[in-house]
């Protein structure tokens, strides 16, 4: 016959099973700290491009020597270097964010690639491509100040979508990142501010708070 | 009194079927390798403790192909996840008992 504790054990390995199964807890704080500072140095850089842009330098310091520069006018100038800070950022920051990722997959034995990561990635993906289209159409269109705040919500919506497969506290980030780009709006010119504050900001707070609440100790 | 333990459910007594109930409890259906993968088990061990509780059954399974492999997936049955919900409560008892 089992013993008192066997039954307490019993319980336990249940209610382990069923959190290992239901979400993807692996997700490293500092995955977000990492992707914060690659957007606040992209923030960075990418003020810079339109400040110049909306100076006119480039037009000025055009040279004899950059033969394609001809070609193209300061307007598809600025496009294509923000496009290029905008493929970067997104590079490094997901290759960071799956280094801290998955070494802490290591001590929480969860694989990084298991079932409950899959799900996650899929309830991050449909409104994330849903929101890519919608942003290429924006930049079609030249609304550029809806860039932002469709980056923005369509990301606030992927968080508060993916939050029920991986840590529950990820569902307030969405949240943030919503309520920035709502507010993005109507104040169209700051996108590059409420990006740094959504994309950078927010994701290092968050990166700390949940360092603190589910590593620190068990480091 | 009765002695709480008669109420606990044979079929339980397993860590891999309790596992095996657990995961499904909380996920509508899970494919033979997530299975495996999440419980860290051998191919053997596992199948065997699957047919047991397709056979009393707490299982249902759906057989299916993921291009030309074989992806079997497997959901819980009202019945199995009535008497998984007894044996906890059973177990509840007990431990109420002990404190």
């Amino acid at each position: 016959m089992l013993s008192e504790t066997d039954q307490l054990r019993s319980i336990q390995d249940i209610k382990q099973m069923m959190e290992k199964s239901s979400r993807f807890i692996s997700l490293s704080g500092l995955s977000g700290v990492a992707a914060g500072i690659c957007a606040l140095i992209a923030a960075w850089f990418g003020r810079q491009e339109i400040a110049d842009y909306q100076q006119g330098r480039i037009t000025t310091g055009s040279s004899a020597t950059d033969g394609n520069y001809g070609l193209r006018t300061p307007h598809e100038n600025l496009e294509q270097q923000l496009l290029l800070i905008a493929a970067i950022t997104f590079v490094a920051a997901f290759v960071f964010a799956f280094i801290f990722t998955w070494l802490r997959s290591r001590k929480t034995g969860v694989p990084v690639w298991g079932f409950t990561a899959r799900r996650v990635m899929i309830n991050v993906l449909i409104p994330m491509i849903a929101g890519g289209l919608f942003i290429w159409r924006i930049k079609e269109l030249n609304a550029y100040s809806l860039i932002a705040p469709a980056c923005l919500i369509f990301y606030g919506l992927a968080l508060v979508n993916a939050s029920r497969y991986t840590l529950p506290e990820i569902r307030f980030l969405g949240f943030g990142q919503l309520i920035l780009g709502l507010i993005n709006l109507w104040m169209p010119g700051e996108g590059v501010y409420f990006w740094a504050a959504g994309f950078g900001l927010l994701h290092i707070i968050y990166g700390i708070a949940m360092w603190q609440k589910y590593e620190r100790n068990n480091n | 009194m009765a002695n709480p333990i008669s109420g606990l459910n044979k079929i339980f007594d397993n860590r891999i079927r309790m596992g095996v109930m657990s995961i499904l409890m909380v996920n509508q259906s899970v494919n033979f390798n997530d299975l495996k993968q999440m419980l860290e088990v051998t191919d053997g061990n596992l199948a065997t403790h699957l047919v047991t509780l397709e056979e009393e059954g707490y299982l249902k399974v759906h057989k299916g192909f993921v291009g030309k492999k074989t992806n079997t997936t497997y959901t819980v049955t009202k019945a199995g996840e009535k008497n998984f919900r007894d044996h906890i409560a059973v177990l509840e008892k007990i431990i109420k008992g002990v404190k």
